[in-house]
């Protein structure tokens, strides 16, 4: 009896080992695989959740996002919080245990959820002393006030502001309407954030898409801005002599180019200069420029730009890296010189602004930014810099130049050009009664998109023109006018550029 | 045999010592349980500290009493599995926001050391029981099948084990298992010699002795096939093909035993659409279909448990064990071994290792058959349940559903193993032969 105890003792002892072998296998063998599989995706938050995520702030100190304790009962431990709500939906994005991130929340979570390499000495004391782990903090370059003049100015019509310091590419504010609450699809019981996304994703007005800088429209009259500089960069001079016929005849085809409303130039006069066909934003007359300049020469200039080539209507994809940025970002686009070769008339069209080209307000932007910067355009920034959770800086990030797209000279007589659209041209009702009327350099567009809709309202600027240490440009769109048939540029967008410029120059008071 | 009693007292020290240290961490348990889950210490802590304390030196004190040469370690072991198991349960129960089912499990393993004590009190020689062998043998029956009874048997989650006495609900065939193991150790301690013949050089049994083995076969198969438990079907089985074998030193019923549970288990597989969803779920553990399936995705929710603890576990109240369904009862383990780790969970099966270990040594040092068998039954019964429900939860075997023994949630389960390690306590009083090597 006695041996077959023992065996049976053996026999135990084999079953164990089987047990602590599938036990090493599971936990210690393969555990990364299994606890990686998506399907364990309740834990994997539970661990996100478990870090105090860092906070994200403006220059000014605004908070935006920030970890708050989780209420008692939850599974999680902390709870994200956006103390500023929908004003700054598009740039924080959300942070959803059920539809992930986006936003800053995604292009840097791993600062945020303290997994940079910058943070792993904290992290280790953080493991051996058993505190939960903090995320770094990030510094945005938005300025808290302005973002909030940006949004009042902009009220309730759909659309988007965008600006920026062009000296250094600094984001100052970015805006689009209609926004979301990142609240509402972060935090909150599972049902209640379900219903949220449905609302928001089922939405025909898209809100959570940025129509500062992942839709794309087409620019109209503000295109050319880019056009005269093809001009101004191939010889032709402010004050060039254009023939100045009514409606602008066009080869291989009978259509027409035609100016808006259909006036005649210039009172009628038989010819036009470049200087004024841009301050009374003459079709006719930019038409001719491009085609004059040759679709070669125009697609270089917006390639410098940061505008990308497509080859419409096959290829309307962006396909290369142009402006890097942190958040998602549609540079603008313009066709390939190819796309011009057997239909001239398209190259008149796109000189205006118009058939296949496309923009957005940070792309606009950063066109009027690289004018005002004499000729250099940034990058545009907008993280400066990762604090540890002891609010020391860790990594800063630099002012990057994107591109030299015009020369210095060609940057001051484009100037000269936007400073008169304001002046005496489209722009002069808006700012007729603004202190800072002088100087203001900009150029409207009234963009019609799909015929049956309302033309997109524009308008690019930057002030001070000239020489001036605190710097803005701005870019405005009011898409398809807020619904009014007979908006324009001038009418619609330029009271809004105005609003934030004047914001951000103190109601630009000479000292 | 050569049947010299050795006197021997073990140590008082020696038991008390390992006593305290099973409170000491019992209670250390609950306190980091409640501080990983909250982070403060639970109010009641000194109350439940006491109580544990309590519960656990009277035992010992009625061991000291009752049985003074027992076994030193068994009843330390039974202290510390029983408080890491109500620790975790409250941590999960306080997790899920449902306290008062801890509570409840608490005093069931109150009701558990009573009955330890109950039991050592009323049965001062083992050898009492061997004198109602066929008794003890019908009772056994009978509380198995009782859930079959019209009117007091019920069913609850697809296993008709439950009976029903008014408000009390309980499972019969917890308490049956040990009557039929009692049963087995008083009949085959009798017949060994008879058992013992073979035919042949192979040694297979007579066909006149297959009896006792068709029966136990039979009535497992009864278990499974009209109360549906797997795991209750597969344990009486196999303790009674294992205690066979030690009775009659033949390897043939050893593998006869095998055989048959292959009959049965292919039987049970091609019959019952629940078995073939066990053994699916098994086989396809992570593939999205079952793991999105409501229940189904038990089994998968357990690995990643096991994955997410790795190594050195989450910490305790630090995991998330309350996503797998069920954690409380069938996958505690799991809930182990993603709080305290690979490390822990293999600490948690040393546990169940040494009790074994101590249940077999028991065995083999007594002088007689009956306790002897009656030793090594009751551990065998326990070795298969941890084995069976481990293997389980980490997919080593397809899953049945058993409570990890003192662990688990459930009274019934944790009274009836205090009643085993009472009689395991009581055999390993002696009468003993010399000491075994």
């Amino acid at each position: 009896m006695d041996r077959q105890i023992r065996r049976v003792g053996i026999g135990f002892v084999l079953l164990f080992a089987l047990l602590f072998g599938q036990l090493t296998y599971v936990q210690v063998v393969a555990a990364d695989r299994i606890a990686n599989d998506p399907a364990n995706a309740a834990r994997q938050i539970i661990a996100e959740y478990k870090v105090e995520r860092g906070v994200i702030l403006t220059r000014d100190g605004v908070v935006l996002a920030e970890s708050v304790p989780a209420e008692e009962g939850s599974a999680l431990l902390f709870d994200r919080d956006y103390p500023q709500g929908a004003l700054y939906g598009h740039i924080t994005g959300y942070y959803s245990r059920i539809f992930g991130r986006s936003g800053l929340e995604d292009a840097m979570n791993e600062e945020l959820s303290g997994e940079a390499p910058e943070l792993a000495i904290q992290n280790l004391s953080d493991l051996i002393l058993g505190r939960p782990r903090e995320g770094a903090s990030i510094v945005v370059t938005i300025d808290h006030d302005l973002q909030t003049a940006a949004a009042d100015a902009l009220g309730n019509l759909p659309g988007g502001v965008a600006a920026i310091d062009p000296n250094t590419g600094d984001i100052l504010a970015l805006v689009s309407n209609p926004s979301f609450d990142p609240l509402e699809i972060s935090t909150g019981t599972d049902r209640a954030i379900r219903r949220a996304w449905k609302r928001l994703t089922d939405a025909e007005d898209r809100p959570l898409i940025s129509r500062a800088t992942d839709e794309l429209f087409p620019p109209g009259s503000s295109f050319k801005i880019v056009t005269a500089s093809a001009a101004l960069e191939n010889g032709f001079g402010i004050d060039s002599t254009w023939p100045n016929p009514h409606r602008l005849a066009l080869p291989q085809t009978t259509n027409q180019l035609r100016n808006f409303a259909d006036v005649h130039c210039n009172g009628g006069s038989a010819t036009i200069t470049l200087l004024e066909g841009f301050v009374e934003s003459c079709n006719v007359t930019f038409g001719q420029v491009a085609l004059e300049v040759g679709a070669r020469e125009m697609a270089e200039q917006a390639r410098a730009f940061g505008f990308c080539p497509t080859f419409p209507p096959t290829q309307t994809d962006c396909l290369e890296e142009t402006i890097p940025f942190v958040l998602e970002f549609e540079t603008g686009r313009f066709p390939d010189p190819a796309y011009f070769a057997d239909q001239q008339p398209l190259l008149a069209f796109s000189g205006v602004g118009l058939d296949n080209d496309l923009t957005n307000p940070l792309m606009q932007a950063l066109v009027a930014g690289a004018v005002a910067n004499e000729g250099t355009m940034m990058q545009p920034r907008l993280v400066t810099t990762v604090l540890d959770p002891q609010g020391r800086p860790v990594r800063e990030y630099g002012v990057e130049q994107f591109s030299q797209p015009i020369s210095d000279e060609t940057a001051r007589a484009l100037t000269e050009m936007m400073r008169q659209v304001v002046s005496r041209g489209t722009a002069f009702s808006a700012f007729a009664d603004s202190p800072c009327r002088d100087l203001v350099a900009g150029k409207t567009g009234t963009a019609t998109g799909v015929e049956s809709e309302a033309p997109h309202a524009w308008f690019t600027a930057f002030a001070p023109a000239g020489p001036g240490q605190r710097q803005i440009a701005v870019a405005v769109i009011v898409e398809n006018g807020g619904g009014d048939t007979e908006a324009t540029g001038g009418a619609v967008a330029a009271p809004i550029a105005r609003a934030v410029i004047e914001a951000y120059l103190g109601g630009c008071v000479r000292e | 045999m050569s049947a010299t009693v050795e006197e021997r007292e073990p140590r008082v020290s020696t038991g008390l010592a390992l006593l305290l240290l099973a409170v000491l961490i019992s209670v250390l348990a609950y306190a980091l349980a409640f501080l990983g889950l909250r982070g403060t210490l639970p109010k009641e802590l000194r109350v439940y500290a006491v109580l544990y304390m309590a519960g656990s030196i009277a035992a010992w004190l009625v061991i000291r009493w009752t049985a003074r040469r027992a076994d030193p370690v068994l009843f330390p072991l039974a202290a510390v599995l029983g408080g890491l198991g109500l620790a975790m349960i409250y941590r999960i129960m306080v997790g899920r926001g449902e306290p008062s089912f801890a509570d409840e499990q608490a005093l069931w393993l109150l009701v558990g050391v009573g009955v330890f004590i109950l039991t050592l009190v009323l049965i001062r020689d083992d050898r009492q029981l061997d004198g109602f062998t066929y008794t003890i043998g019908l009772a056994g029956l009978g509380l198995l099948l009782l859930p079959l009874a019209p009117g007091i048997g019920f069913e609850e989650n697809g296993a008709r084990l439950w009976v029903r006495f008014g408000s009390l609900a309980f499972q019969p065939a917890e308490f049956g298992r040990i009557l039929i193991v009692i049963f087995l150790a008083s009949y085959l301690s009798g017949k060994r010699e008879l058992l013992a013949e073979g035919i042949g050089r192979f040694g297979l049994p007579r066909v006149k002795d297959l009896g006792p083995l068709l029966l136990a076969w039979g009535a497992s198969l009864a278990v499974l096939f009209f109360e549906r438990d797997m795991g209750a079907s597969f344990l009486l089985f196999g303790v009674f093909v294992v205690m066979l074998w030690i009775a009659s030193g033949r390897v043939g019923y050893l593998v006869l035993g095998v055989v048959l549970f292959a009959v049965g288990a292919t039987l049970g597989y091609l019959v019952f659409s629940h078995v073939q969803a066990r053994v699916d779920i098994w086989l396809h553990a992570l593939e999205p279909a079952t793991v999105l399936d409501q229940g189904y995705g038990q089994l998968a929710q357990s690995w990643f448990a096991l994955a997410t603890g790795g190594l050195v576990g989450t910490g305790l109240g630090q995991g998330s064990p309350t996503l797998i369904p069920l954690t409380a009862s069938d996958f505690i383990f799991s809930a182990f071994a993603e709080e305290l780790g690979m490390l822990g969970g293999a600490a948690l099966l040393l546990l169940y290792v040494a009790l074994i270990g101590r249940g077999l040594r028991i065995g083999l040092e007594r002088m007689d058959g009956f306790g002897k068998l009656l030793a090594v039954g009751i551990t065998t019964a326990l070795a298969l349940q941890v084995f069976v429900i481990v293997g389980g939860v980490t997919r080593l075997i397809p899953l049945t559903g058993v409570p990890l023994p003192l662990v688990s949630y459930g009274g019934t389960s944790r009274v009836a193993t205090f009643v085993m390690l009472a009689l395991l306590v009581r055999v390993s009083a002696g009468p003993w032969q010399r000491k075994a090597t």
